[in-house]
């Protein structure tokens, strides 16, 4: 699939700086709990069709194959493929910008409050439905991976290296990647 | 001025590692900051909760992380050293994939990257459950968030809030 079949300049000058920073930073402001990256295809895709349904799903394979976090590497993808490095900066800007606000705020009221008995017992309680919250993602996340040997093996194994053996984290890579990649190498998916 | 730049390369290397998110390096980035941070079990997941209650993305947790060790300026560095390494390198690598096209081993790699993920993120899990499911109540709460938020559709921080809220009041009749 060629990303690029469409000249890039008719594109840039559909949408400006300014339109890519607040329709990021709309997203940034209003994606509680998680599921940004849901928001995202409805504006690239849907509300603006900024991005071709295709183009959107190559571009999330590679947010998910690098590090970093997914949403903010498809802002970073979305804003080259739109307006360049400048666009690719602008709209993660606009993305992190809103939470990073809200959560310094409660960072300066928890740091001043964390010995206050009520705080503690509502943090505990939040801390808990946290935990909840991430094992349902997860779970959602892991979607048809649950349900295939091989994938659920290489889950185990990961998880066995990472939480019980306590090995660290490149060297859970260093060990895994190498298996992993073999065991899904093209010649046998073929 | 050392702590900032301790700082600095440890949440760049945690950007480098997050394959799969940033759920991946949870267990990755408790350990060292109980080990080279003095950042306990507890206050870690305090902030991690925080981190669930702000918009975009969650793990903007490590703003609070920086603010807790280094004040304002500890924020702003955490924050540049998370986010900057993995997005010049997602940004190079979208570049580069873009100019390859479709490659056989692009698909494989993906589908191997992909459990790996998943496992890290259970780990993550691990961590953070072990660290906040303390006795009958908390595990209750867990449980009930996490079956609500799968089969209903209320919103996530509604449902973390009324677990505080609903917690709160649990724990000071109980006592």
């Amino acid at each position: 699939m060629n990303l690029e079949s469409e000249p890039l300049e008719s594109r840039a000058q559909a949408l400006s700086f300014g339109d890519l920073f607040i329709q990021f930073l709309i997203i940034g402001a209003i994606s509680f709990g998680g599921g940004i990256i849901a928001y995202e295809r409805i504006l690239l895709v849907e509300k603006r069709k900024w991005l071709s349904p295709d183009e959107f799903m190559a571009y999330l394979a590679i947010s998910q194959t690098m590090p970093g976090l997914n949403s903010v590497n498809m802002a970073v993808l979305a804003g080259d493929h739109l307006r360049g490095a400048l666009g690719a900066f602008v709209a993660s800007i606009g993305l992190i910008l809103p939470g990073s606000v809200f959560v310094l705020g409660i960072g300066i009221l928890y740091a001043g409050a964390s010995d206050h008995p009520l705080a503690n017992l509502i943090l505990i309680g939040i801390a808990a439905a946290a935990s909840g919250l991430l094992a349902a993602i997860t779970y959602r996340i892991g979607d048809a991976n649950w349900r295939h040997l091989k994938s659920l093996l290489i889950i185990f194994a990961t998880f066995l290296l990472m939480s019980i053996a306590k090995l660290s984290l490149p060297l859970v890579l260093l060990i895994m990647a190498p298996i992993a990649i073999y065991l899904y190498r093209p010649s046998k998916a073929a | 001025m050392s702590l900032l730049i301790n700082l600095a390369l440890s949440f760049s290397l945690l950007s480098l590692l997050a394959v799969g998110g940033g759920t991946a390096v949870l267990p990755e980035m408790q350990s060292l900051l109980s080990h080279h941070f003095g950042i306990d079990h507890t206050q870690f997941v305090h902030i991690y909760s925080i981190g669930q209650l702000a918009p975009g993305p969650n793990m903007l947790m490590v703003l609070v992380i920086g603010y807790q060790l280094a004040g304002l300026l500890g924020a702003g560095i955490v924050l540049l050293s998370f986010f900057l390494p993995s997005s010049v390198l997602c940004f190079y690598i979208g570049r580069l994939w873009n100019r390859f096209g479709e490659n056989p081993w692009r698909r494989s790699i993906q589908n191997a990257l992909e459990p790996i993920s998943i496992g890290l993120m259970a780990s993550g899990v691990y961590a953070v459950a072990k660290a906040s499911i303390v006795g009958g109540v908390t595990a209750a709460l867990a449980l009930v968030s996490f079956y609500l938020i799968l089969r209903t559709k209320i919103n996530p921080v509604l449902v973390i809030l009324g677990s505080g809220g609903f917690g709160a009041l649990l724990m000071v009749y109980l006592k």
